[in-house]
């Protein structure tokens, strides 16, 4: 059977070229630049919608809450049970607690959280304001003298960059928790002494790194999500598109701005 | 129900537009459109699907740019207005969409809120009830003040997103399509109901849509939109005393068929 894309018809449908396809990138480039420096700028000045930013808050860490203790547990739980051959080849299970707390400080802990907050909080923005957008909801906004950008937009980036710093500190925590718990049925080791290593190797570059890691991960999180749903159009095809590209588009910048503070970081160690 | 005489002021235009053009990459939608609309009027824009009616009242309110022309609405230049200015105009102008646009993720109550809180902030509580009251009352839908949105028929969507609009006191009303998708006796109440607020709240309105119904029983004045220029302006019956092929199919359809 003749597959669908060789047929003539399909054939004569070429994508766009390789030169419109920059030339498109570009212009995103712009425009999603243009949308972070509008968010710098209605961001801070009042009215602030402080009720409705606490409102985004709740529901970023309540949407993403049981996930994240449950993958936060099991990572922390599996990669010290992961990392104990290797260790124990030179005798030195004694170093778990200190390589488990580097590992999820420095890039677990802020990388899961952000990646599951993309999958639960990005995709979800995206499609309510894809939705929005569509049922002229933030037009509706826009004629009764409101600003749909400072309501809709500010509130949510606002609460993902302040959200997520905190759920990844749980994050970090409950990682570590599931740690002790593999280090404590097979060392025997005490929950004070646990602590007492997992905080031991940790330096103040390791807390703010991991800080400042969780805060633009947020902060991309949030302007991803609601660059792809404010700008979303061709009714119920484009709230999907909305929200699929929010998931993929953070996904992707969040990777990049990982390696980059991992660069950076490395300069102050 | 008969539409009552309205008290219009035909020395005082709240809107008017000269010369406005505005195209879609190669498509030219608006061609020179002239219009006045009347301080008290009710004027209903007709046309067929596509010719530029929405975009028309999207210029009106701002929410979209003219290529070219000029757009005065309650004395101010829409595209020339800073967005400060854009902002407070607004206020006094209501919107009603095609699809009600409710905010979904609100009740009744805060949907009529929204807009108050956000643009009267000296309001108290107390006042802010009175008013969401208020223009419940005149739409008559005060039982389903505690609902959602996805709760309501699609003719109590349309009466609560004019509530919407009307609870910040607009002196010009743009309604999208009022009586799309709804059943004969549904039309007839919103009919009523723009016939309604023209009366009580003394508003100015342009009322877009095919339905020559609601055309009939609502508008002061017609104007019909053909080939992007209003080319027929006037009363309904002179509007529609015509051979002209692009009109006589509109009547015959919505009256004859």
């Amino acid at each position: 059977m003749d597959s669908v894309n060789s047929s003539p018809v399909h054939a004569a449908k070429k994508g766009p070229s390789i030169k419109a396809r920059l030339s498109n990138a570009f212009v995103s480039l712009y425009e999603i630049n243009k949308f972070i420096l509008r968010f710098f700028k209605e961001a801070f000045l009042p009215p602030f919608e402080i009720k409705e930013v606490m409102r985004q808050c709740y529901e970023t860490g309540v949407r993403s809450f049981t996930l994240i203790t449950f993958t936060g547990f099991i990572t922390g739980l599996i990669f010290t049970k992961q990392s104990r051959p290797s260790l124990a080849n030179f005798g030195a299970q004694s170093w778990l607690p200190s390589l488990v707390s580097i590992a999820i400080m420095r890039a677990l802990a802020p990388l899961i959280t952000a990646l599951i907050a993309a999958g639960k909080v990005g995709s979800s923005i995206g499609a309510e304001l894809g939705s929005m957008r569509v049922t002229e909801q933030i037009d509706a906004m826009e004629v009764s003298g409101t600003k749909p950008f400072k309501y809709l937009v500010c509130t949510r980036v606002l609460a993902t960059t302040i959200a997520i710093p905190i759920l990844s500190t749980y994050t970090a925590f409950v990682a570590l928790l599931g740690g002790y718990l593999n280090v404590a049925t097979n060392e025997g080791t005490s929950y004070t002494t646990y602590w007492e290593q997992v905080f031991e190797p940790l330096t103040f570059v390791d807390f703010v790194s991991s800080l400042a890691k969780a805060i633009v991960f947020g902060f991309t999180i949030g302007i991803v999500g609601c660059y792809q749903g404010y700008f979303s159009n061709k009714g119920t095809e484009g709230v999907g598109k909305a929200a699929n590209g929010a998931v993929v588009t953070a996904m992707f910048m969040i990777f990049v701005e990982e390696i980059l503070i991992v660069q950076i970081a490395g300069w102050f160690r | 129900m008969e539409k009552a005489k309205a008290d219009i002021d035909y020395n005082d235009p709240v809107i008017t537009i000269r010369g406005l053009e505005k195209s879609f990459a190669d498509f030219e939608v608006l061609r020179g459109i002239d219009l006045d609309l009347y301080q008290g009027e009710n004027l209903v824009v007709l046309g067929r699907s596509g010719t530029g009616k929405s975009v028309l009242i999207k210029i009106i309110s701002g929410l979209m740019r003219p290529d070219k022309g000029e757009v005065m609405v309650l004395g101010k230049d829409i595209s020339k207005i800073s967005d400060k200015e854009l902002q407070e105009l607004r206020i006094r102008i209501g919107f009603s969409f095609q699809n009600s646009a409710l905010y979904d993720s609100m009740t009744v109550r805060k949907n009529l809120e929204f807009p108050l809180v956000r643009n009267r902030k000296s309001l108290t509580r107390k006042e802010i009830d009175q008013s969401v009251e208020t223009v419940l009352d005149a739409v008559g839908l005060s039982h389903t003040i505690n609902q959602m949105p996805a709760e309501l028929s699609g003719g109590q969507r349309k009466r609560i997103g004019i509530a919407r609009t009307l609870i910040l006191n607009p002196e010009v009303m743009l309604y999208d399509e009022p009586t799309a998708g709804l059943d004969p006796i549904t039309c007839i109440e919103i009919n009523d109901l723009i016939n309604e607020v023209q009366q009580r709240f003394h508003t100015s309105s342009i009322i877009i849509t095919h339905d020559l119904t609601c055309a009939k029983n609502t508008g002061d004045r017609i104007a019909m939109l053909l080939d992007g220029q209003f080319q027929r302006v006037g009363l309904f019956e002179e509007v529609f005393n015509t051979l002209d092929a692009r009109v006589k199919p509109f009547f015959e359809y919505n009256f004859i068929q």
